[in-house]
């Protein structure tokens, strides 16, 4: 059976077993409808053109899977910024796992959606805003509304500042056969509250996981929220992840992808203005080799004037991997004094790596700062020459370079912790060890 | 320390350097002057084993060592030091950081561990004050949005930290005012001693007003057409360089 019918024919049984009310409801099958009209995005759909799901879509997944308990702390524990206290929500094939997790309820709600959604005390949040930013026409997204159920629920209070990180991690275990995921993240930062949060999604074996995922965010007044998703998964596992943030005024929302490992990731990051001085910061760092595939998709919608977005994508690709950015930034015609960034660097280690990138501007108003640029080239020799000049040998040099290249991407890392964290994997990844720190 | 026979080198086909000899011994200055496009840029990159040129003839030989088909980073671990005349700018990579891995680079192929960090500081902090660098400058992007003079200085402030037992300075002088250049001058005679020497490439001799060599070469066409004394410099400050093609056809 095809996987889009076997979708279809599961939704029944899914929604029999679930306690939710009927707007819920009415959500996913409005939802399931949508992805049964327009199936897997193809490459004849314009968003996807660099991006295949064929290999995806023929293999035969575990839908629901039971999870395993198995799992011990210090077989995970690499996973976790353990270094700090944060809170932590844990998944393990799709399956909250209360061992792993330390949530809260005390000055913020750091929870399970499972509980927002069916618990009355969470419903006025949930009319609110579940299911409000998530795009209702999107095929991916819509697959994910359909049977959405499981993922985290964080709800920062007005003023409150969340002292510790959230880590939202989701394990799998590979002990079934290929499992298909579904997480839903909701997360609401509520005015002048702020929030760190880190994404992860990570098998502990190599076996066939796509992670279909989708997190809506919104930022109220005055709020910061930084948003860090750490891609660095095996080879045997891929990620849809569909982010829709929704911004009010005077709020700042970053969100910095680093993306150094699994076999396909398509990362669809959007973000929408209702308020004026709004800062978005999207940043993305890409470091990949053999088959591997990136994708990040991104839209900025400038609905009001005076607001910032500034967008900064670096990628390395060795071997055969690929790369794909695709930028898109809409102005309306009231978004005047809109200043959009956007940049797209990328370095070619190897022929036979390849990177698409695609600014794609709209720009309705007539009193706009809007720049774009996009470089793709290789390692210079004069400046290798010049490292190797002063004794530090080509595939260091190569190494301090790429480093170097990556730096402005870690810089604005807010917690550092996770920074020195993602410089060691950068170092691992390029496969050197400069015993320095950026 | 350093000896050239009969040096031919090509780039990109075309021919640059015809058969140039020269002899540097440890303890030694030479200036090797000559005008635009006479092959002296070209001299020094192919002593440091820069990739583009090719070697077509002839030797080099480092204390007595043929060193033709080592890369450039063997070359620096053995000793060779260029200091560029266009130096590269590395946004993100502090002169701090750059310079201790160009130090443990080269430690490490000779068989040391790291320099302990102790040590280091104490180094550079030395060095830095040889050529009155301020310290805040080392925690800057290498080169990056330095003045002509700055990168000048770092280069040598980098020789400096280095140690080189052969240091080629390219065009060091260009771009440098009379005070940066005094303290460059200044850096690179403390730096002499009996077992280094030091090679400078110029258009012009002030710098040597500064650094005496030993001797002065003239390079033309891709050959040494005379050597001297410092006298010579003197020779070709007052009178250019165009006697010197007349009598080299």
């Amino acid at each position: 059976m095809e996987l889009k019918e076997k979708l279809l024919d599961s939704h029944l049984a899914f929604e029999e077993q679930s306690e939710v009310n009927e707007t819920i409801q009415d959500f996913r099958s409005r939802a399931l409808r949508v992805f049964e009209k327009n199936g897997f995005p193809t490459k004849k759909n314009e968003a996807w053109k660099y991006t295949s799901l064929g290999s995806l879509i023929n293999k035969d997944y575990a839908l629901f899977p039971r999870t395993d308990t198995g799992i011990e702390l210090k077989d995970v524990k690499p996973y976790f910024l353990y270094e700090i206290d944060t809170y932590k929500i844990v998944f393990i094939d799709g399956v909250f796992s209360p061992f792993l997790s330390e949530t809260t309820h005390d000055g913020l709600d750091v929870c399970l959606l499972s509980a927002a959604l069916s618990k009355n005390k969470y419903k006025p949040i949930i009319d609110k805003y579940f299911n409000k930013a998530a795009a209702k026409d999107e095929s991916m997204t819509a697959l994910n509304t359909a049977f959405a159920m499981e993922g985290a629920y964080v709800y920062i209070p007005k003023s409150k500042v969340s002292e510790k990180p959230i880590e939202i991690v989701y394990f799998s275990t590979g002990k079934q056969k290929a499992l298909w995921l579904q997480p839903r993240n909701l997360i609401v930062v509520e005015e002048n509250a702020q929030v760190q949060i880190i994404e992860r999604h990570q098998s502990l074996t190599s076996h066939d996981v796509v992670t279909n995922a989708v997190t809506e965010i919104h930022t109220h007044k005055d709020s910061i929220m930084d948003y860090y998703k750490i891609q660095n998964d095996l080879d045997t596992a891929s990620l849809i992840d569909n982010t829709y943030i929704v911004q009010e005024r005077n709020s700042h929302a970053s969100v910095h992808t680093f993306s150094f490992g699994g076999k396909l990731v398509r990362n669809n990051l959007n973000y929408f203005h209702k308020g004026q001085n709004i800062m978005s910061t999207l940043k993305g760092l890409t470091i990949l080799k053999g088959n591997q595939h990136v994708d990040h998709s991104t839209l900025v919608n400038h609905s009001k004037p005076n607001c910032d977005s500034h967008q900064d994508y670096k990628g390395i690709y060795s071997e055969n991997s690929k790369g794909v950015f695709n930028g898109k930034i809409f102005v309306d015609k009231v978004a005047q004094k809109t200043n959009a960034f956007q940049q797209s660097n990328n370095i070619l280690i190897d022929d036979k790596a390849t990177i698409n990138s695609k600014p794609q501007l709209e720009i309705f108003a007539d009193d706009v700062k809007c720049s774009h640029g996009c470089t793709i080239g290789q390692l210079d020799e004069d400046t290798l020459f010049y490292l190797r000049s002063r004794g530090i040998p080509r595939k260091e040099a190569k190494a301090l370079l790429t480093y170097a290249f990556a730096n402005n991407i870690l810089q604005s890392v807010q917690i550092n912790v996770l920074k020195k964290r993602i410089n060691g994997q950068i170092a691992e990844k390029l496969g050197v060890n400069l015993g320095f720190d950026l | 320390m350093l000896t050239i026979e009969n040096l031919h080198a090509t780039v990109n086909g075309k021919s640059i350097l015809k058969g140039v000899d020269l002899d540097v011994k440890a303890g030694e200055v030479h200036a090797i002057m000559g005008p635009n496009g006479s092959g002296k840029s070209t001299l020094a990159s192919v002593i440091a084993g820069n990739e583009v040129y090719e070697m077509t003839k002839g030797n080099i030989l480092l204390n007595g060592e043929d060193i033709n088909e080592l890369d450039a980073e063997e070359r620096a671990h053995k000793g060779v030091f260029m200091s560029f005349q266009y130096p590269v700018e590395i946004p993100g990579v502090s002169v701090t950081n750059f310079i201790k891995t160009a130090i443990n680079s080269s430690r490490k192929a000779q068989g040391l561990d790291d320099m302990p960090a102790s040590e280091m500081l104490k180094k550079i902090r030395q060095k830095a004050a040889l050529l009155e660098i301020d310290t805040k400058f080392l925690s800057r992007s290498l080169n990056e949005g330095f003045s002509g003079g700055e990168k000048k200085r770092n280069e040598i402030f980098q020789m400096a930290m280095l140690e080189p037992k052969l240091s080629i300075l390219d065009e060091t002088d260009s771009g440098l005012d009379i005070d940066a250049l005094k303290i460059v001058a200044n850096g690179v005679n403390k730096l002499r001693n009996k077992k280094n020497a030091v090679i400078i490439i110029t258009h012009y001799q002030r710098l040597l007003n500064y650094i005496a060599p030993d001797f002065v070469h003239v390079l033309h066409n891709g050959k040494i057409v005379k050597s001297g004394t410092k006298d010579l410099a003197h020779e070709l400050e007052a009178k250019g360089y165009d006697w010197i093609k007349q009598e080299s056809i």
